[in-house]
């Protein structure tokens, strides 16, 4: 069985030279890492937040603040590593605002472990994306991670959905490795849990061999 | 391998970063657990179904707003 592996990010050799002449007053430069990076930030806003109008709020003020601080950025971490720890604060503090009576906190550890047991066992469809329209899936698709605990929901997209490694999503997070590999595994097996319900392979019986 | 100590290491599996040995040990246990099989390919499809989905992809129109707005700020706020 193949293994997944991450979506390499290109375009990293000139950055620290858009980011050195931005931090130089060069708009154009900051321009040219907003429309880099934007696609990526709204992304991670919209799941983190699961709101449109936070989405696009998010993604002015994280940009806006990255742009306010560019003097404070050391250069220890790449810039777009960077730029997704302040994306996740801003997003994270606007759900609080919406949400007050929730806890909402990247610390949230919850004890699920019962959740995170496999009882679906059934094998799915061999292209289980194609059972659905594409807008049907998308909505599926939300619904079902928005069913996950805001913790797990920011790791997983920083890992699967936007390849960011265990180190950068630690880093950007501000979580220790091991959390970040606990938070991934129980996401990956509670959404996997969910999906079981729509992709599963009706023609096959119940799974077994 | 008991499927919960496979469990565990279905994170680092899925991600190749684990020893060889351990890879192999775990790669025998698929071969004659068919529910731990079934819950590995199933993680790596939810993995892959969510990556490719363009879940959230920022319309061209509202991108070029949002950038203009951003700009204006930075340039308000220098």
């Amino acid at each position: 069985m193949g293994t997944i592996q991450p979506r390499v990010e290109g375009q990293v050799n000139d950055e620290s030279t858009l980011v050195h002449a931005a931090k130089a007053g060069d708009i154009s430069a900051f321009e040219e890492l907003v429309k880099r990076y934007d696609r990526n930030v709204f992304r991670i806003a919209q799941h983190i937040t699961q709101n449109r109008e936070d989405a696009e709020d998010v993604v002015q003020d994280a940009f806006l603040k990255a742009y306010q601080n560019l003097a404070n950025f050391q250069e220890q971490s790449k810039f777009y590593t960077w730029l997704v720890r302040i994306a996740v604060n801003e997003a994270l503090m606007r759900l609080r605002r919406r949400r007050p009576e929730r806890m909402v906190s990247l610390d949230e550890d919850i004890k699920t472990e019962e959740d995170s047991m496999p009882r679906e066992v059934a094998d799915w469809a061999p292209n289980p994306e194609q059972l659905y329209g594409q807008g049907e899936l998308k909505e599926i698709l939300g619904k079902t991670i928005q069913g996950l605990p805001p913790s797990f929901r920011t790791v997983f997209v920083l890992r699967d959905v936007e390849g960011l490694s265990t180190e950068e999503t630690a880093d950007a997070l501000d979580l220790s490795i091991p959390a970040v590999k606990s938070r991934l595994l129980r996401a990956r097996l509670q959404l996997r849990e969910r999906l079981s319900k729509y992709f599963k392979n009706r023609a096959g019986g119940d799974g077994k061999k | 391998m008991t499927c919960s100590e496979f469990l565990k290491e279905l994170t680092d599996y899925l991600d190749n970063t684990m020893d060889p040995q351990t890879k192999a040990e775990l790669e025998d246990h698929l071969q004659w657990c068919h529910n731990c099989y079934v819950v590995c390919n199933t993680t790596k499809m939810t993995i892959e179904i969510y990556r490719d989905s363009h879940l959230y992809e920022l319309p061209d129109d509202l991108r070029g707003r949002l950038r203009s707005a951003i700009l204006r700020k930075c340039q308000g706020s220098s």
